[in-house]
């Protein structure tokens, strides 16, 4: 059929966590180029739900690149070859037809397969809770404009903020770090005036937490170039400072505490 | 008609600072006369009489607003329900559909909400009958899940469509063809229908039980709204 791309898929099956997985191969000879990956590998289900087979697990949700819930290593890049780019927003134009494509689930230690391409990303779930929420009481809500916020600060925090928690930091990092999206989560409070109470417990119980669940942070710089949100490493220093400031106040609050 | 200085300057504020406006201009148009023993008959008469009829409906409002001064926000036609034009007719609804869509908006009537719940006993049957789910139930399926969703939307549709059926006035978003004022507006019922209807299941195929919480209106008295 002119117009649409013929493509072969190897995909990574694998039932559970405790069975080992394994790549299959499957023919797509009618992917339009106007679909998405996602569209693409719906298509590809349906066919196997009609041939009697088993369809291929993947996660997805809103299809629009915010919710942080697609993944995929596709040819070795999380996300896939278009940059700043979710898996739902890449498109299938973005191939050629004959290629050979290899999907595989994000791999890393801290996210272990649930089927197929879904893996449990709850490691990230758990630095969010050992940052814990602000503790002082606020009252209704102030205001608009009440606290000045500085232009710069009001960027940065933005910029932070743009992460989803999709995990394509962790499964770009060789040492499975999730050094990236937790200087996000950091940092987006962080910087602003309304986050500097228990800033430094925060950062300290963060840094811990993932610190336990993931590997360490050698400054590879990979998790940036796979971002679909582009966070910059920048924010990973911002997070070493508060982090090493922590060890310092946090000591002096621990000696007024007693 | 006599009007004071006030009066005119009143009105002229209002359009500037308020935004007043027609809100709606009905055409009703009886289709009666199209319905043919194919569907695709009828769907061909329907498609001329509208845009015979109602073809300049849109132009010639604009151009009465324009001539007033006032701005009529919509233009629509109610017609005769689609369940009386289909009676007996053999074909494919869908081109029925097709014309609809080309030409009018939606509402619903007596009629065609119990053909509606009967359709979707039918598509609930149809469902249990044919569905088939790859995997096992043991362990983490997608397919499960999606099926789950559609067998809760079959019996959510059908619960709908009831509570359409039996709140017989027109209220809000819903507007039933039979309850309207004699200028086409919808015409409540609150004597009867001042309450929050809370439908408890009592399992498929069951008729489901309905709880009122009844809406007490204490510091302003409950009134139709009125755009004139």
């Amino acid at each position: 059929m002119a117009g649409t791309l013929s493509l072969t898929l190897k995909i990574w099956r694998q039932p559970n966590a405790q069975t080992r997985g394994r790549f299959e191969t499957y023919q797509v000879d009618d992917a339009s180029p106007d679909m998405s990956f996602l569209e693409m590998l719906d298509v590809l289900n349906e066919r196997l739900i009609l041939e009697g087979e088993v369809p291929i697990a993947f996660d997805h949700d809103c299809r629009e690149g915010i919710c942080g819930m697609c993944s995929l290593v596709i040819n070795g890049t999380p996300h896939g070859p278009e940059k700043a780019t979710t898996t739902c927003q890449l498109h299938m134009r973005k191939f050629n037809d004959g290629d050979s494509i290899t999907v595989e689930p994000w791999r890393a230690a801290a996210f272990p397969v649930i089927r197929d391409l879904v893996v449990d990303r709850g490691s990230l779930d758990r630095i969010i809770e050992a940052g814990g929420y602000i503790t002082a009481p606020t009252g209704s809500a102030p205001d608009a404009n009440l606290i000045l916020v500085p232009k710069e600060a009001a960027d940065g925090s933005m910029d932070a903020a743009a992460c989803i928690g999709c995990g394509a930091c962790v499964a770009a990092c060789p040492n499975g770090a999730a050094q990236l999206f937790t200087a996000a989560k950091v940092s987006h409070l962080g910087l602003l005036p309304q986050g500097q109470p228990e800033r430094y417990q925060r950062v300290a119980a963060m840094v811990d937490t993932m610190e336990e669940l993931f590997g360490s942070c050698t400054n590879h710089g990979e998790c940036e170039a796979a971002c679909p949100k582009e966070i910059s490493i920048d924010f990973i220093a911002l997070l070493n400072r508060d982090y090493i400031k922590a060890q310092f106040k946090n000591r002096k609050l621990s000696g007024q505490r007693v | 008609m006599e009007y004071t200085q006030t009066e005119i300057l009143q009105t002229v504020r209002m359009t500037e600072m308020e935004h007043l406006d027609i809100r709606t201009v009905t055409l009703g148009l009886s289709l009666r006369d199209c319905a043919r023993d194919s569907i695709a008959g009828t769907a061909e008469r329907v498609r001329e009489k509208i845009a015979r009829t109602a073809g300049r409906l849109v132009s010639t409002v604009d151009e009465i607003g324009n001539e007033i001064g006032i701005r009529v926000a919509n233009k629509r036609i109610a017609i005769t329900p689609v369940s009386i034009l289909t009676e007996g007719a053999t074909g494919n609804p869908v081109d029925l559909g097709r014309a609809m869509w080309e030409r009018c908006g939606m509402s619903r009537d007596e009629a065609g909400l119990k053909a509606t719940i009967e359709r979707v006993r039918q598509l609930r049957d149809e469902f249990w009958r044919d569905v088939k789910v790859p995997g096992s139930g043991e362990s983490f399926n997608q397919n499960l899940e999606h099926a789950g969703r559609v067998a809760d939307f079959l019996e959510f549709a059908e619960l709908l469509a009831t509570d359409a059926l039996h709140r017989k006035e027109s209220c809000g978003g819903h507007f039933r063809e039979e309850y309207q004022t004699s200028d086409g507006e919808a015409q409540r019922d609150d004597a009867n229908f001042c309450y929050v209807g809370a439908w408890e299941f009592q399992g498929v195929d069951k008729p489901a039980v309905l709880h009122k919480e009844p809406l007490n209106f204490e510091a302003i008295p409950l009134a139709q709204r009125s755009y004139k």
